[in-house]
């Protein structure tokens, strides 16, 4: 969706030129974006509305009948239908046969609830604008196909003659019986003609001679003499000779086609939807239960008003939406992708002034669960990674966005965590061991075992990686960031010899997957189901529900291998509603929780509302996301692996500042039990002692604040000077800037230990030279 | 952007460094390439400022979000 020119020429040629190339890559971009746009069908006609041949917007008039807006559903009726209290009644419904309902039950019955909402209301269409034409054009019958033609026509401007040889508009509509059409109906329906300015030639055999001799006739710019009415009704029977509904469509047709002609026109062109056709819309009636035709005290009356609500309650006001009913990002905003798609466009254009589809563009986790779910394949997560990269390239990402989790990405991959070694006594591995940076930072005491685990189980050594994948920067679309930590982490598994790398996290793994795929990689999940032993009691651990991460959408042997794993292990396993190919984020994915804080928390709150069992994971973010919902979670190394923690499922998360800590101590820890060396080398902050209550660390966490930014604060306020005292409290309160966000902290000290009260943040600086 | 922080905060709080009083004063502040002008305590003696919570998580944060927006 991008496109950079870059011309150097210069004059009016060139300003020309670039015009031109400019003007080219819009109309590209425009394309680019119809066809996206185009594959979310959501707009498309209700399936009645497409088979109705004149297009009555059946959906609408529906729904307000169902809220007893009778008035609101006439008008929706004669903003279509011609002589709505006419074709009302007696519309020989062709739609119904197509109408989704009838998959669950009897179709709705569309023209019992046209025929009533005509009844009740008698409101003749109001036309506040003529246009005026000069032509003059000549209607040679009064029956319906003709008066359609002279309705549409005259709503066109042109000036109309209506001959019949009969004394009254409506040929053989009147032989319909009173209890279906009264005859003061059509009278009225078809005055307003005459209102609108038709001229009406009653009894008018002679001057239908005329023309019948005449066929060019030099009065009238066009002449439109339809074929011999028939009748409508087999008066036995009572069943259509004449579809009414086809001979307002034939008048509508001939309308179009005299109008262009003449206007010098195309006939054809863009005709395709005249009548009916097959509309693109895909409706689910999954869980739809079937419901039969609500029944008619009346038949010969038809519904009353009650009765026609009833019936209306059954629509199904057809719509697509599977996606938004899937995703809680895409219900969020209150539209759906086509409209998202057209708002990001917008938003990629806008050069001043503000850009409020940033918000939108961030907050989507890109998992990929729409594009499964939906019968057209459309992925928001393109859509959506796509700007961001546009939003990177032109300098407009707010800052902001994605700040901290590339942050955290930065330590994952700098000397406090990241190492690469072969196994120790050993000079070459056969296999590198990547627990990536998140187990790392949730359950370091995992990776510590599992790595045991694999050195015991494997030959040829099983060598050792610490660092982050880069998803993080994968996500925020820092393209540079991301390529720099792929060609590190590749030269450091070149320097070990090419071992085959075990994967634990799924994201890691689709990475590796997508951005080296040259290196041969297998999950931890297939290593333990090879190696790891269960014991055989087959005891009944219970039943746990299973999340699935996003990122294992696209890989059905790690599901299936951790579904065997967690039987053997002796659990049943609860499917959640969304699982497998169908699972949903953690609202970690795509930074979600760092662009969007609040939808990433609703989000994994309406995910842990799925199932009332304790949940089982096997990502860590995911985990500590379920945990932090409140939902009782394990980690399926919490089950494979049982440490000393009686009751796993309900450890608390850790917050970001110990998540660096948990990092940097395992580092610590492996270096000198395994290695046996010392790498502990702290800054010069972070000697510096601290106590935090937990609500303030709790909120800490909530604005992203890491203790180490603290330490930085109380560094820099004591061996400077500068900060505030508070005589009352005798709390000091100063402020530090280690690069674009300003960290604020309050705090006593008492023993030399530094007491946090308050933390706060903000990026707005005070302009230079005038602190 | 006129007065963003409550008059109290004057009296509470004293520069550490001079021991001086704060006095409202006219601050120029900025983000993504725009600048503004408020009213905040600032050392009379060595000028340094204080930035309350109320305003860094109040109004700052609102016109951050515009700025990056923009
Ligand atoms: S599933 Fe979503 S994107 Fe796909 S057609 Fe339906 S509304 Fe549009
Ligand atoms: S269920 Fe309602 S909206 Fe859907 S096709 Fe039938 S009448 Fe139309
Ligand atoms: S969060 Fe997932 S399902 Fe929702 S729009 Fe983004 S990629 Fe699609
Ligand atoms: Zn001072």
């Amino acid at each position: 969706m991008n496109f950079f020119v870059c011309v150097c020429l210069c004059g009016s040629v060139a300003n020309k030129l670039r015009k031109t190339a400019e003007k080219e890559f819009k109309n590209m971009e425009q394309k680019e974006l119809r066809e996206t746009e185009d594959k979310c069908i959501q707009e498309q006609p209700a399936y009645c509305v497409a088979a109705c041949p004149i297009h009555v917007d059946v959906r609408t008039l529906i729904w307000q009948i169902k809220q007893g807006k009778w008035e609101d559903a006439r008008k929706t009726l004669n903003k279509t239908m011609p002589f709505a209290g006419i074709l009302g009644r007696i519309c020989d419904h062709p739609c119904e046969n197509h109408c989704k309902r009838r998959e669950a039950g009897d179709p709705v019955a569309i023209s019992a609830l046209e025929r009533c909402c005509v009844q009740k209301v008698s409101l003749l269409p109001k036309i506040s604008f003529l246009p005026s034409k000069t032509q003059k054009i000549a209607i040679l019958s009064g029956g319906l196909r003709s008066l359609t033609a002279a309705w549409d026509l005259i709503r066109k401007g042109y000036k109309i003659h209506i001959f019949t040889e009969q004394n009254r508009l409506g040929e053989s509509l009147w032989d319909l019986p009173e209890s279906l059409l009264p005859k003061e109906v059509i009278e009225k329906e078809f005055s307003v003609l005459e209102k609108l300015g038709a001229q009406i030639h009653l009894n008018a055999e002679k001057d239908m001679g005329f023309f019948k001799a005449n066929p060019g006739s030099k009065e009238f710019d066009a002449v439109y003499a339809p074929p011999e009415n028939e009748r409508f009704l087999a008066p036995l029977e009572m069943t259509w000779l004449v579809s009414p509904i086809n001979e307002a469509l034939e008048g509508r047709k001939a309308a179009v086609t005299i109008d262009r002609q003449i206007q010098k026109v195309s006939l054809t062109a863009g005709r395709e939807k005249e009548g009916p056709y097959k509309t693109r819309l895909f409706t689910s009636i999954e869980n739809i239960a079937p419901l039969p035709l609500t029944p008619m005290s009346h038949p010969e009356s038809g519904y009353t008003p009650e009765e026609a609500i009833q019936e209306a309650e059954r629509c199904l006001q057809c719509q697509c939406l599977e996606c938004v009913k899937a995703c809680l990002y895409l219900e969020h905003f209150k539209g759906y992708p086509k409209k998202y798609a057209r708002e990001i466009y917008n938003n990629e254009s806008i050069v001043m002034g503000e850009r409020k589809g940033n918000t939108l563009v961030n907050s989507c986790s890109l998992c990929g669960l729409c594009e499964v779910i939906c019968p057209n394949d459309f992925s928001m997560a393109d859509v959506c990674r796509n700007a961001r990269t546009s939003m990177v390239k032109r300098g407009k990402m707010p800052p902001s966005a994605h700040e901290f989790a590339l942050r955290d990405m930065a330590f994952s991959n700098g000397e406090k965590f990241a190492l690469s070694k072969h196994e120790p006594g050993h000079e070459k591995s056969e296999y590198l061991f990547f627990p990536g940076c998140q187990l790392s930072a949730s359950s370091p005491g995992h990776v510590e075992t599992v790595y045991d685990f694999l050195r015991s189980h494997l030959k040829g050594g099983v060598g050792l990686m610490l660092r982050c994948c880069g998803a993080p920067a994968d996500w925020a679309a820092r393209e540079e960031i991301f390529q720099a930590g792929l060609e590190t982490l590749e030269a450091q598994w070149e320097a070990l010899g090419r071992p085959k790398m075990i994967l634990v996290c799924s994201t890691c793994y689709s990475i590796f997957k997508r951005s080296l795929s040259h290196i041969n990689i297998i999950s931890l999940w297939e290593i333990l189901e090879k190696y790891y032993a269960f014991s055989l009691s087959d005891a009944d651990k219970g039943c746990l529900a299973l999340h699935d991460p996003c990122t294992t959408r696209h890989e059905p042997q790690i599901r299936e291998t951790v579904r065997s794993l967690l039987k053997n292990a002796g659990y049943k396993i609860e499917e959640l509603k969304y699982s497998g190919e169908q699972t949903t984020c953690c609202g970690y994915g795509g930074l979600m929780s760092n662009a969007n804080p609040a939808l990433a928390k609703a989000v994994i709150q309406r995910r842990a509302e799925e199932s009332e069992s304790d949940f089982v994971a096997y990502c860590a973010m995911c985990r500590d996301a379920l945990s932090s919902a409140g939902k009782r979670t394990l980690h399926l190394l919490d089950i494979l692996f049982p440490s000393d923690d009686a009751d796993p499922a309900s450890q608390k998360p850790p917050t970001y500042s110990q998540r660096h800590e948990n990092r940097a101590r395992l580092k610590e820890h492996l270096c000198q039990i395994l290695w046996k060396e010392n790498v502990s080398d702290m800054a010069d902050h972070e000697d510096l002692m601290l106590n935090i209550a937990p609500e303030v660390e709790k909120q800490m966490d909530e604005r992203r604040i890491l203790k180490s930014d603290i330490q930085k604060v109380i560094r820099y306020a004591e061996e400077s000077g500068n900060r505030f005292y508070n005589s009352k409290t005798g709390h000091w309160l100063a402020a530090y800037q280690p690069v674009n966000v300003t960290y604020w902290a309050e705090y006593s000290v008492s023993d030399s230990v530094f007491v946090i009260h308050n933390a706060y943040c903000h990026r707005m600086t005070i302009a230079e030279g005038k602190r | 952007m006129s007065q963003y922080y409550e008059a109290s905060l004057l009296e509470e709080w004293n520069c550490a460094k001079c021991g001086a009083a704060l006095k409202p004063a006219k601050v120029d502040i900025a983000y993504m390439g725009s600048q503004f002008t408020i009213e905040l305590p600032k050392c009379e003696i060595c000028g340094l400022v204080l930035i309350p919570e109320s305003l860094a998580r109040g109004k700052m944060a609102e016109v951050e979000k515009i700025l990056e927006d923009k």
